[in-house]
Parts: structure tokens; C-alpha cells; sequence
């Protein structure tokens, strides 16, 4: 067996120095009576060769984003990434390395998420970051709980924009404690009345901008009227490129925003890993979830970086943590780190432009099909369409000519009759105007 | 696995320096320092070609950006050398054994990275039609097939993305059938030497935490756990292998007492490497168990992640399962269960989600690739050496350190006491920083709490015979050195690293998480 080095004479000399006459009488605890002898289900051990057919076989038999027109997102959007990206994170030194918890020889993960960090502030606009998150969806249940420690109340306002599998991650963490959710209908139009729901029992009030629905919004007046309270905002995307052109979040007034990662550095991977974004402002730092890497200086005076704040933790307070969170995405917030290194700030505007102008040029091809509405006046790579029949048929039609059109909204509402007819589009740089031309073309052909 | 700092040192005592050949760059031959990305950034500058986009009006409603995004860029050869340059300030598996004990630090095949990255894996959307991701979906069902396999459980949740979430996604379930039942049971059941994971988890759900003391030999006492049972008792959360390194050998006892007091068990899988292919879970009476993908089925930890942290469910908690699932029929056909709506149709009282997605596919592809290379035979074999590496580090070096619990053999970690430092002046944290100078990453350190200054050393199954007798050889030494009162070299260990012992109190004291300027 290629992986492990131990040879049967290697096993005998151990077993003798260790002084039992089998391995067997190393397993002497584990009761007699429901030990097996062997796993007669499962086949016998493989080479690479025959584990890669095997793989590959599965591999094939799915539609790669990259062979066809693509125009799905809904929370995660394919993007092209540098190839630095992934050759940096099979470095073995990151990609073999755990938790950073000897600073001495770590420092290179840490400072790694120092500039993570540092990155995930100042383009969010806030003051501090953690070191990430699992996936946006975790992080904002992480937040809610936050806003709700930071508060001491319990019950958050959810917008109708928020991601659907969002919200239902939110419901579903803080059922549990028993505190109360209240969610907002589907803001199809992006123009509903979130202020009206907020009073002084709120804790937070939580909007996604662009929303599910891909409209932005002005998230200071929400601000203003959350603080009048003595609530928080929490602020949410889950395309981070939208970032480079539009206000940040923090800009606007946000207590906490959390964000998907995803988009930069990491692929589609059919939903994970993926990285959660999560930051705030310097006074709530304590209350914060995750990791969290700082700057101090060794024995010489050298600096460095080391996890810090472990006293919010879980292994130093247990029951009472802030959370229960132990890992962070590492390497997925490697991979963010490197691939926003490499765009900087100004590439990351060019690329968001590029992003909203193939989105804006492909939504207006696609309302000028005979029966198809564009539901939004604002939108940065992501728009929503009412079409006079059935979206889920229709993307099932537009799969089988090779197009990948976007998300029906019902396979996430599949409660809400009246969304039966509701895309969700997304458009990304990856989009040429061949993609752009074959998407209209098939959809005007399927609606005719 | 993590480690607790409760009575350990967090600030550097004042130490001689030690001496090195100064340079002009302050660079010690390949030991290269680099600076920060914003220090070395220039705001202009950006190491990916992008094409402008032709002039357009922006649908962007008044909220476009009213100044630049300040993040400064790298070209493509600045980027390489500041990411490279940082790596090598990193130990790694690939450099060394990395004896970190309940972290299972075993070799990450590199198949299994270059399977995650097949277009028809790493390049399809989540929510793409299914129609065109039926291998994606063959791939997460056919990987619970061998968790279901090899745990003996009814049903498999594999949204959770690490250990801690698969917790709480096994505890909610606990609790969605307890209120299904009609009962108010709030109470959980943790031994001591739990992962500070499994009380934050109970108590993020609302359950109240009642503590299990561990007898002399390391173990759970059935008669303990007896006495704190009642009809408040939601569960027990245990460990096994237990945190000690122990397998907790009346287990179906415990099992069978839980039971009898309508209570669920609930097993932390950390340690599961040790008992692959000898002993299945669901055989012992475990109602669910969360599997750390990146500990026994070797995805990378990556530098602290992405995890993946999969539930395996008893039948008494299979209709709990939070959406999306793969559902089995009973020809053993496999089924996607994406919604509420789609399970409730089944039968089913998912209790609810609890993440975007489908969960960590990247890494199930890896430990599928992890899972068919080495086979029946060879899981088998995996959990048997890595048994016998714990024993061997175990019996060669307890004439010189102090193994805290020297009666039961020890599973796939083998601790330690700091007793062997008694009177040396020589703390555990000093040891685990000597060894750093030796070329070693130190064991866990400081956990369980349950011994003083614990040790917990886990070698894996990836070290062959030579690589492990070097490592014993170290630590014989050190042990030596620190008894013959060389306490000060101890002191200012680190000496050989990139950085000496920092100071983690003025970290903490005036947190600086972000850089400025």
C-alpha cells in the first residue's frame, strides 16, 4: 500500500519492543463482541490509476461551468482565476500545515491572514476582520448571534433580498435558543419597506446588497433607523467582486458585514469550500466569532504574528464561547488573499466593471425578448426576469440545447407559487458576447 | 485539535540572544524575511490583465464607490516570491512528523488534489440543473455509502463543513427529536476531557452542560454517567477514542444506560483513525457521530481549513437530517433531497439548514480518492499502524517521560504528564518549544486538561520506522538534557526558527488585527 511506510518486518521489531505478541492486543479495549474482522463490503485497496478512471468517470458525466454558456450564480459565480492561485496553495507549507498554533513555525500562514485581514477591512470599509469563516451562509447566522450578544435581544429583522439557503441557515442556528426571525416576503422589485419593521425590540437588521434578487440598497437610511433603535446592521453580499465598484458597506453605516469569498480565488466546487468574509467594527471585536490573527513581536523584538483574542474560544472558555467555531477556511482565504493580491484594488474595480457591463448588456438582450420582464432598475453582475411561463422548464429546456441559464427562484422557494416564474441570472466576466448571443437566441426560441 | 494555554506562559522571559552572522539584509541565507503585502504593494499596480470595459450607463443606482478600493497590487513575479517566501516561514507535513495528538496529521495524497480539480468536480455550480451534475451527485452518494459502511449507521447529513459544525448539526438533530417527542429534556453530558468543541456546541443550542469526571485510568465510568442520568437528560457527547488516547472500553455500557434513560449519544469522531475497519459506531449504540474528513480521510488542514465534517445518523435521528441530504432507498439507489418541502413529502422532518450548499465537496472528492486507494484492506491496515506508532513512541520513551495513563494500550495518540520535568524547571511548554529548535512541530500541548502539562502525541500512519525512532530518539534526549538542569537552554527555545517566542500577552493586551497605514 503506496501510503504507508511500515514494512510487515518493521510491524514485528515494533510489536516486540512494545512487547504484545499481535496488533490484535492493542485493540484489547474495544469490546470483544463487535469487533470485525474484516469490511467484506468494500473493495480492496486501488492504484492511482484505477482510482483516477473511476473519479474521472463520475467527473464526466457532469457539465463543467467552463464547456458552456454559463450564466448560473445565486451565491456562487464562476470567475476567472489567475494560475499563481492554485500553484501557491499546493505550496506543501500551506497546504500541509495545521492551525497556526506554534506562531514560531507559522508564520507564514499568519501573517498570510493578517494581510487577510487587513484586506477583508479595508474593502468592506470596516475596522477589524476575523481570519474567516466557513461560507457566507455560516458567517451571517455567526452574526446574527453576535448582534444579538452585542444587543442583549433577540430578534433580528431579515430583508426579503436575503439568499434564501441564508435565511434558512439563520432560522434554522437561532431556532435553537429560541430567539425570533422575522423575514420579509421576496423584494422582487427591491423596493420594500424594511424600516417599518424595525423597532426598539430589534436586535439587528440584516439586508443583502446586491440581494439575491441582484437589486442594491441604500443601506444609510436602514442604518440611521437601526441605531435610532439600539439596533445593528448587518450587511450582506455574496459577490464580493460587486465590492470594487459599488459603496462599501461600512461606508454606509454597517455594524457587521458579512460576505461569500467564493468568487475570488476559489472555484465552484459544487457548493464548498468556500470562504466567509466577517468583519465589524474595532468595539465589537470581542464579541466577534473565528479566528483571529494579530501583530506582536517575538523575543528580539522581531515582528510577528500570532492567534490572539483565544479567550472568546472554545477551548479556553467551553461552554461559554462566543462560539463554537474551531477552524477557519484557511486555505480558501489563501487562495481569496493571493488571487485580490494579485488584482489589487484598482484590478479589482477594472474587473467589476467588466463584470457589471456584460451583465448590463446581457439584460438588456434578454428584456428585449418578447414576454420576458427585467425586474430590476439596479443590478451589479446579477438580475432578476419574470418570464411568462415556468423558469424551472425553461432551464431545464435551455440545459439540454447546452446553455446554462441561471437560477429558477422556486428550486429555492419551492413554497412560493407566484415565484414560478422568476430567473435569476448572472453574468461574469468569463461571458463572451458568442455566450451572451446563444443565451438570448435559446431563450427567445424556448419562450416562442 | 486544539490546545488550552491554562497555566502556560504567553510572554517570552528575557533570554540571551542568540548570536548569528549579521547581514546587511538582514536575511540569513535561504531564511528570507519579507515584508508585508501593503508595504511592498503599490495601489496602481495589478498582476492580472483585464480588457476595459467598453463605456456603458451603469445601472448602479447612486451607490456606485465614491473612492478607490485602497488595496495595493503585486505583479505576477512579486506575488510569486512574497507567497513562496512566506511558505517557507511554515512547518508542514511534508517537511517533518507533525506528532500534533487529535489533529491526525497524515500524509495528503496529491491524487486526491488532482481529482478535486477535474473540471466535472471543481468547475460545476452547485446549483446548476440536476440533470447535469448526476456525477457530482454519484460522488457525494457513494461516499456516504463507505461512511455509512464503516461507522454501521443508518444515514449520512454531509453539509456540515468542519468537526465543530457536524456537532452542532448532530446535536440539532438530538434536539429536533427530543421536541418531536413532546419532551423538554435540556441537559448534556460531557466528560472533562472533552474537545472544548462539544460543551460550546451543546451550549449554542441551548442545552445545559453538566460535566463527567474521568476515572484514575483515563476512562468514562459507566457508574458516573449512571448517576447524573434522569429525564432531563437530553444526551451524552463522548469521545472515542477518548481525548486521553483511550478507548473507552464500557462504551456499550454507557450506550445501553443512555438509552434506558431516553437519552441520545452522541460520538466526536476526532479520533476515529484509530478504529477504521476494526470497530463500527453504530455497532457500539452511537446515535450520531460527526467524521473529521480532514483527519481520517486526509484532506489537507490547509494552514486551519476548509474542513469537512459529515454526520452519520442512527435511524432514531435519519429524518432530522438537515437539507440538502442524499437519501438511499432500499435497493440502495441514491436520491437528492434538496428542500424542506421535497423531505417533508417523504416523510421526512428535516430540521432545517445549515448551510448554503451541498457541503465541502472538494474535499469529499479527496477522501473518496482517500477511501478507494487504500480499500477495505488498507483502511484496516492505516488504523492498525497508526495504533502501533502510538504504542511504539509509548513503550520506547516511558522509562524517561511519564505516560499519564500506562495501564490500557493506547489508541492512535499516546500522553503525556509533565511530571518527568518535575524539579528541572523545564515546563511542557518549554519541551514543545526545544523540539522546535530539533526540526520537530511540537505534540498538543496542554490538552486534555484532565493531566498536568499534557503531551498528547499522535504520529500517524505516514511515519515509517526510522522516521519514528529519530523522532523517539529526540525526545529521549531532550527528556536527558532537561534533567541534567540545562533548564536555560529550554528557556530560550526557540533558538533556530524563524521567529523566537512571541509575545502573545501584548497580542492579546492591545489587539492590532488589521495593518494601518
Amino acid at each position: 500500500m503506496r501510503y504507508l511506510p511500515l514494512s510487515d518486518a518493521d510491524r514485528s521489531d515494533m510489536l516486540a519492543a512494545i512487547g504484545v505478541a499481535s496488533v490484535d492486543d492493542l485493540f484489547a479495549d474495544l469490546p470483544k463482541a463487535k469487533r470485525l474482522a474484516a469490511l467484506p463490503k468494500l473493495p480492496p485497496h486501488a492504484g492511482e490509476l484505477a482510482v483516477a478512471r473511476r473519479l474521472g468517470a463520475m467527473a464526466a458525466k457532469n457539465t463543467a461551468a467552463g464547456s458552456v454558456p454559463f450564466f448560473v450564480g445565486a451565491g456562487a459565480y464562476r470567475h476567472h482565476v489567475p494560475a499563481t492561485v492554485d500553484h501557491l496553495i499546493q505550496r506543501s507549507e500551506f497546504l500541509t500545515s495545521y492551525t497556526p498554533y506554534q506562531p514560531e513555525i507559522a508564520q507564514g500562514t499568519l501573517q498570510v491572514l493578517f494581510e487577510f485581514q487587513t484586506q477583508v477591512a479595508r474593502l468592506t470599509g470596516m475596522e477589524v476582520a476575523n481570519a474567516s469563516m466557513y461560507d457566507g451562509s455560516t458567517g451571517l447566522a455567526e452574526a446574527v448571534l453576535m448582534a444579538h450578544r452585542i444587543t442583549k435581544r433577540d430578534r433580528a429583522v431579515l430583508s426579503g433580498g436575503i439568499h434564501p439557503h441564508y435565511r434558512g441557515v439563520v432560522e434554522t442556528v437561532t431556532r435553537f435558543p429560541g430567539h425570533v426571525v422575522e423575514s420579509l416576503p421576496p423584494d422582487l422589485s427591491g423596493t420594500e419597506d424594511i424600516l417599518a419593521a424595525i423597532d426598539d425590540a430589534t436586535s439587528c437588521v440584516v439586508v443583502q446588497s446586491p440581494s439575491f434578487y441582484g437589486h442594491l440598497y441604500d443601506l444609510k437610511p436602514i442604518a440611521e433607523k437601526a441605531h435610532a433603535v439600539g439596533a445593528l446592521l448587518i450587511a450582506v453580499f455574496t459577490e464580493v467582486v460587486s465590492l470594487g465598484l459599488i459603496e462599501p458597506p461600512g461606508a454606509q453605516g454597517a455594524d457587521i458585514v458579512v460576505g461569500e469569498g467564493q468568487s475570488l480565488g476559489n472555484p465552484l466546487s459544487f457548493g464548498g469550500p468556500y470562504v466567509g468574509l466577517f468583519a465589524t467594527r474595532q468595539k465589537y471585536v470581542r464579541q466577534m466569532p473565528g479566528r483571529l490573527c494579530g501583530e506582536t513581536v517575538d523575543a528580539d523584538g522581531k515582528r510577528s504574528f500570532v492567534l490572539t483574542l483565544s479567550t472568546r474560544e472554545q477551548h479556553i472558555r467551553r461552554e461559554k464561547a462566543t462560539s463554537n467555531i474551531c477552524t477557519n477556511a484557511g486555505l480558501c482565504a489563501l487562495a481569496f488573499s493571493i488571487h485580490l493580491t494579485l488584482l489589487g484594488g484598482a484590478g479589482l474595480t477594472k474587473l467589476a466593471r467588466v463584470n457589471h457591463a456584460n451583465a448590463v448588456q446581457l439584460a438588456d438582450q434578454l428584456a428585449g425578448v418578447p414576454g420576458v420582464e427585467l425586474l430590476n432598475r439596479t443590478f451589479f453582475n446579477e438580475f432578476t426576469l419574470r418570464l411568462p411561463k415556468s423558469a424551472a422548464a425553461v432551464v431545464d429546456k435551455l440545459a439540454a440545447q447546452g446553455v446554462l441559464a441561471g437560477v429558477p427562484a422556486s428550486r429555492l422557494e419551492p413554497n412560493r407559487p407566484e415565484l414560478a416564474n422568476v430567473l435569476v441570472v448572472a453574468a461574469t466576466e468569463v461571458n463572451t458576447d458568442d455566450d451572451r448571443a446563444a443565451f438570448t437566441s435559446a431563450m427567445r426560441e424556448a419562450l416562442a | 485539535m486544539t490546545m488550552n494555554n491554562v497555566g502556560r506562559p504567553t510572554a517570552p522571559v528575557a533570554t540571551d540572544a542568540v548570536v548569528a552572522t549579521s547581514t546587511f539584509t538582514g536575511n540569513q541565507g535561504l531564511a528570507i524575511e519579507e515584508p508585508l503585502l501593503f508595504e511592498v504593494g503599490r495601489l496602481d499596480v495589478s498582476g492580472v490583465d483585464i480588457e476595459e470595459a467598453d463605456t456603458f450607463e451603469t445601472r448602479l443606482g447612486g451607490l456606485a464607490r465614491t473612492a478607490p478600493v485602497e488595496l495595493p497590487g503585486l505583479t505576477e513575479p512579486e506575488a510569486m516570491r512574497h507567497y513562496v517566501r512566506l511558505s517557507r516561514q511554515n512547518y508542514a507535513i511534508d517537511l517533518g512528523l507533525y506528532p500534533l495528538g487529535s489533529c491526525t496529521m497524515k500524509h495528503n495524497p496529491r491524487l486526491n488534489e488532482a481529482m478535486a480539480r477535474l473540471p466535472g468536480f471543481a468547475d460545476v455550480h452547485p446549483l446548476q440543473p440536476l440533470s447535469t451534475v448526476s456525477g457530482a451527485v454519484e460522488l457525494v452518494a457513494e461516499l456516504g455509502r463507505w461512511l455509512l459502511e464503516l461507522t454501521g449507521m443508518a444515514s449520512v447529513a454531509m453539509s456540515p463543513k468542519a468537526g465543530a459544525h457536524g456537532e452542532m448539526c448532530g446535536m440539532a438533530a438530538i434536539k429536533a427529536a427530543i421536541v418531536d417527542r413532546g419532551e423538554a429534556r435540556d441537559v448534556v453530558l460531557v466528560p472533562e476531557s472533552a474537545h472544548g468543541t462539544n460543551p460550546a456546541t451543546a451550549a449554542q443550542l441551548g442545552f445545559r452542560v453538566v460535566s463527567v469526571p474521568a476515572r484514575a485510568d483515563g476512562t468514562v465510568d459507566p457508574e458516573e454517567v449512571r448517576k447524573r442520568l434522569g429525564p432531563e437528560v437530553a444526551a451524552i457527547m463522548l469521545t472515542n477514542p477518548n481525548t486521553c488516547g483511550l478507548f473507552e472500553r464500557d462504551i456499550v455500557e454507557i450506550a445501553e444506560a443512555v438509552h434506558a434513560a431516553g437519552a441520545y449519544f452522541y460520538a466526536d469522531g476526532a479520533n476515529f483513525n484509530a478504529i477504521v475497519g476494526k470497530v463500527r459506531p453504530g455497532d457500539l449504540g452511537v446515535d450520531a457521530m460527526h467524521i473529521n474528513l480532514h483527519k481520517t480521510f486526509s484532506t489537507p488542514h490547509g494552514g486551519g481549513g476548509p474542513g469537512a465534517g459529515p454526520v452519520v445518523l442512527s435511524d432514531r435521528l435519519a429524518p432530522y437530517a438537515p437539507v440538502p441530504f442524499v437519501r438511499f432507498d432500499e435497493d440502495g439507489a441514491a436520491e437528492f433531497v434538496e428542500t424542506r418541502k421535497a423531505a417533508s413529502e417523504r416523510g421526512l422532518k428535516p430540521f432545517g439548514r445549515i448551510t448554503a450548499f451541498h457541503g465541502q465537496m472538494g474535499m469529499f472528492v479527496r477522501a473518496l480518492a482517500y477511501m478507494l486507494s487504500h480499500g477495505a484492506d488498507g483502511l484496516r491496515q492505516a488504523s492498525e499502524d497508526a495504533v502501533l506508532a502510538a504504542n511504539y513512541v509509548k513503550a520506547r520513551l516511558q522509562d524517561v517521560m511519564t505516560v499519564a495513563f500506562p495501564e490500557r494500550p493506547a489508541m492512535h495518540e499516546v500522553l503525556f504528564s509533565d511530571r518527568f520535568l518535575d524539579g528541572t524547571g523545564v515546563t511542557t511548554l518549554d519541551f514543545a518549544k526545544a523540539m522546535i529548535d530539533e526540526g520537530y512541530h511540537p505534540m498538543t500541548m496542554y490538552f486534555p486538561l484532565v493531566v498536568h502539562g499534557a503531551m498528547l502525541i499522535e504520529p500517524t500512519e505516514s511515519e515509517s520506522k526510522t522516521s519514528l525512532d529519530q523522532f523517539i530518539g529526540t525526545l529521549r534526549h531532550l527528556a536527558d538534557k532537561a534533567r541534567s538542569g540545562d533548564a536555560d537552554a529550554f528557556k530560550a527555545a526557540p533558538r533556530l526558527a524563524p521567529r523566537r517566542r512571541v509575545d502573545e500577552t501584548l497580542a492579546a493586551r492591545q489587539p492590532k488585527l488589521v495593518h494601518q497605514g
